[in-house]
């Protein structure tokens, strides 16, 4: 697991890189974290000629509020936002980060990072589409802003053109009742359903059921229901939600995971992170992949697992 | 419980001291096989078999010899090396010997077999090279299940072994047994599939080679369990004496049975070396460590258990088979599984009637070898299933029912021939279930919450001497263990054996054993393993043989210096050589005038400085030799594990609440080492159960290349354990321990199982196969709770 040959340019600034994307064409690859990449290099699944390297560009790595606004540059890692205090509006994104890979990984990979890769049950391409960030991109012509309901097309695939770099993501609107869950065998692998529910908005966004960060209108129509008619939300409203969404998803039988399984999951936790998200911001830390929330200690006198 | 015959007053052994090995491993100052440079080193990669089974109609490597950085390319026909050939001293309807060359040479048997080696002066350029070679197949159809290689008319893995039965034997068959079940009032059945695993090392397998022409040796340094029979097999397939090849083992990260096997990979670049008379490094990469390397534990069990009313069990009648992949390892053969499995399945159980049969299947598909616990993980589930089944069908409870069948009166002789020396059966047991209850779990268990409690009650036998082994038939029988000890100028000794630490820490529990015989503090101990120049012959470590035959070997020898010491001693002390004794402080003294005493550094310079003053027929030189080789049938170490599970019914989720091993490994040198293997075993234990599985598409293209697929646990997913320890001595071994490689990772399986089954007592669902789907969890609680 050694890649194959390939050039390493490292870029300055944001017009130097985007200076080597134009001039470098489709044989280049911007490298960040490398987390995605560089598996997939050692495996020679991807096999750029030329790599640039972003990392050391100044200013990328800020986390900025903006008035209702939360703007984090490209470079800010997982961890980085893990560990920021980003105040009761953003929570959820701090909240959300201990679901990405293991802390190795999230001490490397970046937010840019992972939306670029645009992996469909990555966390940031769904708290993108859940929060409707604007991801500002920079190319040879200047920088524009792509929302996150357009940006990602396909499995792996975005709206970024191969001269362009992400920059930085706006969160435009503040979320304090939203929250992310998912469910793996193992801690830190890839979900098998993830889901994102924001309770105000209304939104509920899936991974794992397409090849994109999935929308369910039809799950948040139940809740919008409830936000006009001002209600708190309860147990109801979170169950005919999380109903309506495994309902409303086009899911096949794969191998190791019926379409029946990963319906079921998709209710379980649509249910669970409406009730996670009407917690906040009295909020308990959630449970963990395979896992049960709760205490289940007899007693606290019994060791068990962490 | 018999009495011990040793004393039990020594300093050092069941004494957890700090670990020789851990300053150096600690501060990252090991030796590991990828930190060996040599001059002009050159790095080797392997060219593998894209497809599962086919011809090769041609290997063209020209394009290979061209890419940059590459310095050459060897195909089988280059390097033409004799095959890897294990045999089993059985006739030809038991066992059909094949051959595993160490290069594919007209046909691929499955995805990932070496064909060509690639040298190059990089792990990088050596990976370029790979991608230009061209190999043509003539695919043939390949087998992918066990239950394909068996079929009627399936295509044939290997010619000479006729519906791709390489094993095929049944070992035992009580007369009547038929009738015993036809009479019996309660019959259970259990059926089960246990998934492909990886032993996984934390460290790859890897290899550092080089001709010396001063010595006239190649010498081999690599990471294996058995250095001896490497050197064999190496100076078999590239036509050297044994003289000739030096195989030496720096530290290890892990093996669990995987490095108990001879590698093609490591043949393949000691040739290379050979020939290029140049150093060639292999490290073997993640991904061929999960496709390519030894794999094991698939297998198929179909047991049924009779029964009485009271829960006795009557009868067991069993037909295992297990898929042994492509190739048949040296030295255990395609045999390891099955034989286990047949010959110990009855277990903790006093079974008086017993058929099995157990067979040995090639499919296309990586091969297995040993890995920590052989078979007994699966069968141990399959009993302790059967133990749960009968128990619900009879009303009993399942501790009771274990408790009135399990084996109590030692020794005893089971209907497989086998004799059990004393064990704490019952006892951990009882122990395991009393800690459960008085911790509150059965409270729980009756909450509303899905909680289920499972137990496994085994026994695992450690120490296999060189009759155990030859019950089996193998040609290479391993049994006894040889240690050599010499007392240097300065009184300080260097001891060797023959067994072969992987990480177990034998530098410490091997050293407390010398320690503890002599009377020295272990800092005066040096452990010499891992060098087939420097030790006369060993078997390596496997089969938890190390501290019960190697240490007793080591303990031996020391007693054996010591009573040349003695002897010298009392020459020079002009004493009754029956009067001297060792004063536990690095001396000999006078027993009824202990005043009297020549320290070891005295009686070292006169066995070398000053000969003369040797008594007659003494020589100079302070050395002993001694081996040791278990009489019996080995000795067993047993254990309970109790667990406690949570089930998810929106995910099927499976979470631990508890776990709890109360073990007897006789006397413990090293608690702590003993802790850490019960730990590391579960471990290893629950994610077969659990997590992993090694995965095939129809094609018999793997589906598990990296550990994104292949679902090795993390400390997230294991859950503390609980030890408790008993201690029934073993009265054979010298230093009354049982071996405990090996017993996390057989209880496990069975208890975890039994603890989901239990939590899903009121669906009607059990699950028998391993790993547990988490969907068919859900699927199960779907109905009942949803």
């Amino acid at each position: 697991v050694k890649p194959a040959p390939f050039s390493y340019h490292r870029a300055r600034t944001v017009a130097g890189a985007v200076g080597l994307l134009t001039e470098l064409g489709e044989d280049a690859k911007v490298i960040a974290g490398g987390q995605s990449l560089v598996a997939m290099m050692n495996f020679r699944l991807a096999r750029p000629e030329h790599l640039i390297d972003i990392a050391r560009i100044p200013g990328l790595d800020t986390i900025s509020r903006d008035g209702d606004a939360l703007r984090i540059g490209a470079l800010v890692t997982h961890h980085a936002v893990e560990t920021a205090d980003l105040g009761p509006d953003f929570r959820v994104l701090s909240d959300a980060m201990r679901w990405v890979g293991h802390l190795p990984i999230r001490t490397r990979g970046t937010v840019g990072g992972s939306l670029a890769h645009a992996d469909a049950t990555a966390e940031w391409c769904l708290l993108a589409v859940l929060l409707d960030a604007q991801i500002l991109v920079e190319g040879p012509a200047g920088r524009r802003r792509i929302p996150a309901g357009e940006f990602f097309q396909g499995v792996f695939t975005t709206a970024l053109e191969p001269d362009e770099l992400i920059v930085e993501v706006v969160f435009p609107r503040p979320a304090p009742r939203a929250a992310l869950t998912e469910f793996a065998e193992r801690q830190g692998d890839f979900a098998i359903v993830a889901a994102a529910v924001d309770l105000d908005a209304p939104r509920v966004i899936l991974g794992g059921v397409a090849p994109v960060p999935l929308r369910v209108p039809e799950a948040e129509a139940v809740l919008a229901e409830v936000v006009s008619e001002k209600r708190r939300p309860g147990d109801v409203s979170h169950a005919r939600a999380a109903a309506a969404a495994a309902e409303a998803i086009d899911v096949r039988d794969e191998p190791g995971v019926s379409a029946h399984y990963r319906r079921a999951l998709t209710r379980t936790l649509v249910a669970r992170a409406c009730e996670e998200a009407a917690r906040t911001p009295d909020h308990q830390f959630g449970a963990l992949p395979g896992q049960i929330r709760g205490d289940s200690r007899p007693s606290d006198d019994h060791a068990r697992q962490g | 419980m018999t009495k011990p015959r040793f004393r039990r007053d020594g300093a050092w052994i069941g004494a957890s001291v700090p670990r020789r090995e851990d300053p150096r491993l600690l501060a990252g100052r090991g030796r590991f096989v990828d930190d060996i440079v040599l001059p002009g080193m050159l790095h080797a990669q392997f060219v593998r078999s894209t497809v599962a089974h086919g011809r090769i109609v041609a290997v063209d490597l020209d394009d290979v010899r061209e890419v940059p950085g590459v310095v050459a390319a060897f195909s089988a026909a280059d390097l033409a090396l004799s095959d890897i050939t294990a045999l089993l001293d059985r006739p030809p309807h038991e066992f059909v010997p094949t051959s595993m060359p160490v290069l594919a040479r007209d046909k691929v048997r499955f995805v990932g077999e070496p064909v060509a080696i690639v040298i190059a002066r990089d792990p990088y350029a050596a990976e370029d090279g790979l991608e230009a070679a061209v190999v043509e197949y003539d695919e043939l159809d390949p087998v992918v299940t066990d239950t394909a290689a068996l079929a009627d008319g399936a295509p044939l893995v290997h010619a000479e072994a006729p519906r791709n039965t390489l094993v095929d034997v049944s070992l035992f068959a009580t007369e009547g047994i038929d009738d015993v079940f036809a009479e019996a009032p309660c019959v259970v059945r259990v059926q089960t599939k246990t998934g492909r695993q990886n032993a996984l090392p934390l460290e790859t397998r890897g290899v550092v080679a080089d001709w010396d022409d001063r010595d006239e040796q190649l010498r081999v340094q690599t990471n294996t369990q058995i250095p001896h029979q490497v050197r064999t097999v190496l100076a078999s397939c590239v036509g050297l004496a044994e003289k000739q090849v030096r195989v030496t083992v720096p530290d290890m990260g892990g093996g669990f049975g995987q490095k108990c096997v001879v590698g093609r990979e490591e043949v393949a670049t000691a040739a290379a070396a050979l020939r290029l008379r140049r150093p060639v490094k292999w490290i073997e990469d993640r991904r061929d460590a999960l496709t390519a390397a030894f794999l094991a534990r698939e297998q198929r069990y179909d047991v049924r258990a009779a029964f009485d009313m009271e829960g006795h069990i009557l009868g067991l009648d069993a037909d295992v088979v297990c898929d042994m992949g492509a190739y048949s390892c040296y030295p255990f053969t395609a045999g390891i599984e099955p034989l286990m499995a047949s010959a110990e399945m009855p277990s903790v159980y006093r079974v008086p009637a017993y058929r099995v049969r157990g067979r040995a299947v090639t499919t296309n598909k990586a091969p297995t070898g040993p890995y920590r616990g052989v078979s007994r993980p699966q069968y141990v589930m399959v009993m302790e299933r059967l133990m749960e089944r009968a128990a619900r069908e009879l009303g009993i409870d399942p501790v009771e029912i274990r408790r009135r069948n399990v084996i109590t009166v030692f020794p005893y002789t089971g209907v497989n021939r086998i004799t059990y020396d004393p064990g704490s059966y019952r006892e951990s047991l009882d122990l395991c279930e009393q800690v459960l209850r008085d911790e509150g779990w059965y409270d729980v268990r009756e909450s509303d919450r899905i909680i289920g409690i499972g137990y496994a009650c085994f026994s695992e036998r450690t120490g296999y001497g060189s009759g155990a082994f030859a019950q089996r038939k193998m040609q290479v029988v391993p049994g006894f263990d040889i240690s050599e000890i010499r007392m240097d100028v300065s009184g300080t000794v260097s001891v060797t054996t023959g067994t072969m630490s992987h990480g177990q820490g034998h530098e410490t529990t091997m050293a407390q054993i010398v320690a503890d015989r002599l009377g020295l503090d272990i800092a005066q101990v040096k452990i010499v393993q891992g060098d087939t120049d420097r030790i006369t012959y060993g078997f390596g470590s496997f089969a938890s043989r190390s501290i019960t035959i190697g240490g007793s070997a080591v303990a031996a020898a020391s007693e054996k210096l010591g009573d040349q010491l003695r002897e010298i001693a009392a020459h020079l002390l002009d004493a009754d050589v029956d009067s001297t004794e060792l004063d536990g402080a690095g001396g000999v003294r006078l027993r009824d005038d202990p005043a009297r005493r020549l320290s070891f550094a005295e009686l070292a310079d006169v066995a070398y400085l000053r000969a003369h003053l040797l008594p007659k027929g003494i020589g100079p030189g302070l050395s002993a030799t001694a081996s040791f080789d278990v009489a019996g049938d080995g000795t067993f170490s047993n254990a309970t594990h109790g667990v406690v599970v949570e089930l998810d019914p929106g995910t099927g989720g499976i979470q631990f609440l508890r776990y709890v091993c109360v073990e007897d490994c006789g006397v413990a040198i090293h608690p702590q080492i003993v802790e850490g293997q019960c730990r590391g075993g579960i471990a290893q234990g629950i994610a077969g159960a659990l997590f992993e599985q090694v995965t095939y598409d129809a094609a018999g293209q793997p589906l598990a290349p990296s550990l994104m697929e292949y679902k090795v646990p993390t400390a997230a997913e294991i859950p503390d354990v609980a030890i408790h320890h008993l201690e029934t001595p073993c009265a054979f071994t010298a230093n009354g321990a049982k071996g405990a490689g090996e017993g996390g990772t057989i209880g496990a399986p069975a208890a975890v199982l039994n603890a989901v089954n239990d939590a899903l007592r009121d669906t009607g669902v059990e699950l028998d196969d391993t790993p547990i789907a988490r969907e068919a969890v859900h699927r199960a609680l779907e109905g009942t709770f949803a």
